[in-house]
């Protein structure tokens, strides 16, 4: 086991190159609703139980189904009236459970990229063929569903093992929302090919506001502009990167969604933002500032896999 | 089934402690404090700087933002080292827009790793308060008193070579300490220990080795217990800054001066939608007369000259 996982280089957030976006944005914003399906007899992994209580856990598992039978509609409607494209983090077994909702998110040129098979699956434990299968499975589901080539990555519930990044840049994966040590893109250490962490704000996810920090749904939406001002203010003198991360199981509840589409239209009424999707941000970044910073940093640019 | 005899005898039952680290003496029959320039009220703002492995041993127990899940836990990880590479130096732009001085508490490991961010510390004249080798390596009465010597070493070796400082105070990962650490501190050149918040105000600590104080690292008004464990809103953060600070100045006018210890974790009030709240709540400390923001090392300094 390692005691530092050696993914990236330490920049420290001070005298860095300038980040240019698009049009002289100051900040990149989307929004990546993460689209899950937990099944309810899910097997076992050693390393972790799926659910809290005995299968069936039903509360927990309908708590979650919520997402995709209510939630979901409710908190794209929210997106459409502010013109938000989603960058979807799916659950690639959806493509089969709920092809209604991929083809909705596909009518509005939404991506898609994966969240592993089901978010009830981890990663702990697999050995190399395994964790190639769920790529590539990710890939082919995907491709077949929606015509689009998956280019990011969020590891289902998290669960890694050690060389997953290098095999996501051997199937030319673009960007990784796995890493949150930054509020600006950075090249990744990978064995071969590219890869770059992709920022996430993971701290204003909303299964963190209201799971691990029980905020309300206005305080949410607080910290929603907060956390907007914050990087929008630093964006004047070097490009940023908002995502906001969202579960509809969560923020898609009648009590919840207020506060957070009144947010987003707060965050997407100002000049100079970008909102665009991770994969927009990720080819400009590739195209604009990847070899540079590789170089800044002392790493050699990897070449894109196709 | 009984317990044994001497779980009714009490050996420490006496006037007084039930240790001889230090006397009891109240707040209030202190020695009033003079602060330089007739202030009334330090403020002392302490950053820590730490480094939580991908793989810690949990012994004895998990430090506060130690790793969650099964290996490898990158969230946290990833979310702890924010603090180093972003979120700290949203504070440092802070606190020199403010012109406060910081003392940072520093894991050796954080030194060795990132000497540029070191470097942030030494070279603004701040002082750097020793902070263990890690958030894994714990002082806790399993570990022997020679293992324990060699980890306080270890990290007061490395810290006072690559800061060039003294390095005279000391905050225990996760207020982590032995029966033995405040020995082992005393003997090692340090002066004062922030792990033992039972007081406003600096005190002396009695050890078998050298002068050894300790000094209010406040827990109870940290970043930490506030915005974490208690779930506070930001504006309940500076409300509660705020108070105390009321509170203090309050008293300095009767009973000489206060501190008001800040600690700040980077990864927490860091975060872009904090780090706002944070300054409001120093704004609103030195938008009034008497205030002297200092260092730790200073405070004592000052405390000392006036108990005679």
């Amino acid at each position: 086991m390692k005691h530092d996982p050696a993914l990236y280089e330490f920049w420290p957030y001070k005298d860095r190159p300038k980040i240019t976006w698009p049009n002289g944005a100051r900040i990149a914003f989307w929004v990546a609703p993460n689209i899950e399906f937990y099944e309810l007899d899910p097997p076992q992994n050693p390393a972790r139980k799926p659910w809290a209580r005995p299968h069936p856990d039903v509360l927990h598992y309908a708590q979650r189904d919520y997402g995709n039978r209510a939630g979901h509609w409710r908190m794209m409607e929210a997106m459409d009236r502010c013109g938000v494209r989603g960058s979807i983090s799916l659950s690639v077994a959806l493509c089969q459970h709920h092809p209604e909702i991929i083809e909705a998110c596909a009518e509005r040129n939404w991506e898609f990229f994966s969240h592993g098979i089901y978010n009830t699956r981890y990663c702990y434990g697999m050995d190399e063929a395994q964790e190639r299968a769920i790529i590539e499975d990710s890939l082919e589901t995907v491709m077949a569903a929606t015509g689009q080539r998956i280019a990011g990555w969020l590891a289902p519930a998290l669960t890694h093992t050690e060389r997953t990044f290098d095999l996501l840049a051997e199937y030319g994966i673009k960007y990784t929302c796995d890493l949150f040590q930054d509020d600006q893109p950075q090249p990744v250490h990978v064995r071969k090919g590219r890869l770059i962490s992709m920022p996430y704000s993971l701290e204003v996810n909303d299964v963190i506001a209201y799971n691990s920090y029980l905020m309300s749904p206005r305080r949410y939406g607080d910290i929603l502009k907060m956390q907007f001002d914050q990087l929008y203010e630093e964006g004047a003198e070097s490009g940023t990167v908002m995502c906001i991360p969202l579960h509809a199981y969560l923020v898609g509840h009648p009590h919840r969604i207020g506060p957070f589409a009144e947010a987003l239209e707060y965050i997407t009424s100002h000049e100079g933002v970008w909102v665009t999707t991770a994969r927009e941000i990720a080819e400009y970044y590739y195209e604009h500032h990847y070899a540079d910073t590789c170089r800044l940093l002392g790493m050699t640019p990897g070449e894109e896999i196709k | 089934m009984s317990l044994p005899a001497d779980y009714l005898e009490y050996p420490w039952r006496r006037h007084g402690m039930d240790h001889d680290r230090y006397p009891y003496l109240s707040l209030p029959e202190r020695k009033p404090v003079s602060w330089p320039n007739g202030a009334k009220v330090a403020l002392w703002v302490i950053p820590a700087l730490e480094f939580f492995p991908l793989n810690p041993t949990g012994k004895p127990f998990k430090a506060p933002g130690s790793m969650v899940t099964p290996y490898p836990d990158l969230r946290h990880f990833t979310t702890r080292d924010y603090g180093n590479r972003v979120g700290i130096y949203r504070i440092f732009r802070v606190l020199d827009e403010l012109g406060i001085p910081a003392s940072v508490a520093v894991n050796s490991a954080v030194a060795e790793r990132y000497p540029a961010l070191l470097g942030e510390v030494t070279t603004r004249g701040w002082e750097v308060i020793g902070h263990g080798v890690d958030m894994d390596a714990l002082h806790h009465s399993g570990l022997d008193e020679a293992t324990e010597a060699a980890q306080l070493d270890k990290s007061l070796d490395s810290l006072r070579k690559h800061s060039g400082q003294l390095v005279t105070g000391w905050l225990s990962p996760a207020k982590s300490e032995s029966f033995a650490t405040p020995d082992l501190l005393g003997s090692r050149g340090i002066e004062y220990v922030c792990d033992w918040v039972n007081d406003d105000m600096p005190y002396a600590m009695t050890t078998s080795s050298g002068s050894l104080h300790s000094m209010p690292h406040s827990t109870e008004l940290s970043d930490r217990q506030l915005l974490i464990d208690y779930h506070c809103s930001e504006d309940e953060y500076v409300d509660q800054v705020s108070d105390a600070f009321d509170c203090l100045l309050a008293e300095a006018g009767r009973s000489g001066g206060r501190i008001l210890s800040l600690p700040l974790i980077p990864y927490i009030s860091g975060l872009p939608y904090r780090i706002k709240a944070m300054r409001r709540a120093l704004e609103y400390v030195l938008g009034h007369d008497g205030v002297w923001p200092a260092t730790g090392a200073q405070i004592l300094e000052a405390w000392r000259k006036g108990q005679g």
